[in-house]
């Protein structure tokens, strides 16, 4: 059923879920939201299933005009208003058929989640409803939103009763400056010890070629060793591959499925949805762990969200 | 001079990935060996895993941590691959056969890639039928086949300013390899030609027509059979694994 009718789209507004699994094989990339811890939580304050899809707003959100009442929740640091009437983020909130719901600029960040209860729909294409603009599958018509587009939805019928807010200490705060832990290798045979040495120590700006698919990063050249691997390998979200010129590129998750740079390390799952907030300027370093400690960061990140999901705070009664 | 390693190297790729190298260069003989190797791991259905990704000269197996550890999986893998070894080169691959237009609007640099080895632009057509090729892996886009290997006689390297717009199933040539294009995209290779059929629909199972290790040949067509076979694959009645 409709659920909002887009009267502007915003910057760059996508459906997307937690990815679609199981087809790198066939060359079909992941997808799914930049920063999927946002993404959950938003799906966690309608209480969704933490996979169901949400709306993925980039820098500037869309402005929706509610067809059929239903419970909401945004997660991410966003003006937002509902008929002109600032409205919180991070909690339920109860829209009505008529309601405009506005989104404004991030204020930090680069992305903001609208979750609605029971999830957005979209076609299911390959076990996901995650938009990939550039493949032309899945979300709205297999691309970003456009003005006069129906987002579709289901008929909520058991609402959240109480208003579930997220309490102050979870809620992500957005810098402008980034620390990602990195695993090194696979090639790290075509770096110099030098090369590795600035990688580590060196902090990256990231430029305006920054989309779904990556991030292109500016600063220090990374050395290559006189023996650069340069057969076309697998490719994961979160891979550090540099070309020629030592200016890094970090994929993300519409990243192509292979690719002939040689990688020098790849951002650790757990710290995959922070770099999802990056936008153009903001600075990222890079910080070497072992496979063990990137192990254990990984079970303390799964840990926390059943923290977070027994601390939801249920305050008054939704009207 | 072989660089199909005598053992495989082990190695994670960040935190939710095994990768094994099976060798450092492009050939058939290493990629056959990979493909084993991925038969092995997927029929094993290993605990934790994932799944794999092979490509020219490696395997890339995808785990959940919290399930299976790193060490166990290299454990599991190195058994599979001691016993994929003996068994590549027994394994059967699908056959397919994929017709294709060469020359003219469908394959604009056959005459460049003809000009490049002093040949006529039917001579790099007949070298292109004359062999029968393996898919290497699928990448760069949705259903993209690598194939390889090309002969030497028609090697060619990518065009110097890459096309903004490759028509939907542009055969091309870059270096030793051919590919075909599933969809219009941006892209650099050599095309010499074009097939009519579809290689990738998201509502199939698997989405891509050709899977890594299938063997491929082209087949020559004209223009009008190559519009009478787009019309009955578009409605699901053209079998490239049922044409000879």
């Amino acid at each position: 059923m409709k659920l909002f009718r887009v009267v502007k789209p915003g910057f760059f507004t996508t459906v997307q879920d937690l990815g679609r699994h199981g087809f790198l094989r066939y060359g079909v990339p992941i997808s799914g939201a930049m920063d999927d811890f946002s993404l959950m939580l938003a799906n966690m304050l309608v209480e969704n299933d933490p996979s169901d899809a949400c709306l993925e707003i980039t820098m500037l959100g869309p402005e929706l005009e509610v067809l059929h009442g239903t419970q909401i929740a945004v997660a991410g640091d966003i003006s937002l208003q509902i008929n002109g009437q600032d409205s919180e983020l991070w909690q339920t909130t109860t829209i009505r058929k008529g309601d405009m719901v506005s989104f404004g600029k991030v204020r930090s960040g680069c992305r903001a989640y609208l979750a609605a209860r029971d999830g957005i729909d979209a076609p299911v294409v390959l076990g996901s409803r995650s938009t990939y603009v550039r493949g032309e599958i899945g979300g709205t018509h297999g691309r970003q939103l456009k003005a006069g587009d129906y987002i579709e939805g289901f008929d909520a019928v058991h609402l959240v009763d109480h208003c579930l807010y997220l309490p102050r200490e979870f809620i992500p705060s957005f810098s402008a400056e980034i620390d990602v832990d990195v695993v090194l290798g696979p090639q790290l045979g075509s770096f110099t010890e030098k090369g590795v040495k600035t990688f580590l120590s060196s902090s990256y700006t990231v430029t305006v070629e920054a989309d779904r698919m990556g991030y292109r990063l500016e600063g220090t050249g990374i050395e290559r060793s006189e023996r650069v691997d340069t057969i076309s390998d697998a490719i994961l979200p979160g891979s550090v591959q540099v070309p020629a010129n030592g200016k890094p590129i970090v994929t993300m998750r519409d990243a192509q499925t292979t690719g002939g740079y040689p990688k020098i390390a790849a951002v650790v799952s757990p710290d995959l949805h922070v770099l999802g907030q990056a936008k153009p300027n903001d600075k990222v370093c890079f910080h070497k762990i072992t496979l063990s400690e990137a192990h254990r960061r990984l079970l303390d990140y799964k840990k926390m969200f059943s923290v977070i999901e027994s601390k939801l705070h249920r305050r008054f009664p939704v009207t | 001079m072989s660089r199909l390693y005598q053992s495989a190297r082990y190695m994670p790729f960040g935190d939710k990935a095994l990768r094994v190298e099976l060798g450092n260069i492009i050939s058939p003989e290493v990629n056959t060996r990979v493909h084993a190797l991925h038969e092995a791991v997927s029929n094993a259905q290993l605990s934790g895993t994932c799944e794999c990704v092979p490509t020219y000269r490696s395997l890339l197996v995808t785990y959940d941590p919290t399930k299976v550890t790193y060490e166990e999986l290299v454990s599991q893998v190195k058994n599979l691959e001691e016993t994929s070894k003996a068994h590549a080169s027994k394994r059967k691959s699908r056959r397919a056969i994929i017709p294709v237009v060469y020359g003219g609007e469908f394959g604009p640099d056959i005459t460049q890639v003809a000009q490049y080895h002093n040949l006529k632009e039917e001579d790099v057509m007949r070298i292109h039928l004359g062999r029968e090729y393996l898919v290497y892996m699928i990448g760069f886009i949705a259903g993209f086949p690598y194939l390889g290997k090309l002969s030497d006689e028609i090697v060619t390297p990518r065009l110097e300013t890459p096309r903004l717009r490759v028509p939907q199933g542009s055969v091309g040539i870059a270096e030793d390899q051919t590919g075909i294009y599933p969809r219009q995209a941006p892209g650099g290779w050599q095309i010499i030609g074009r097939t009519p059929i579809k290689l990738f629909d998201p509502l199939w199972r698997p989405p891509a027509l050709l899977q890594p290790s299938d063997l491929v040949r082209f087949s020559p067509v004209s223009a009008e059979e190559f519009w009478q076979i787009h019309a009955s694959a578009s409605e699901g009645r053209y079998d490239p694994f049922a044409q000879e």
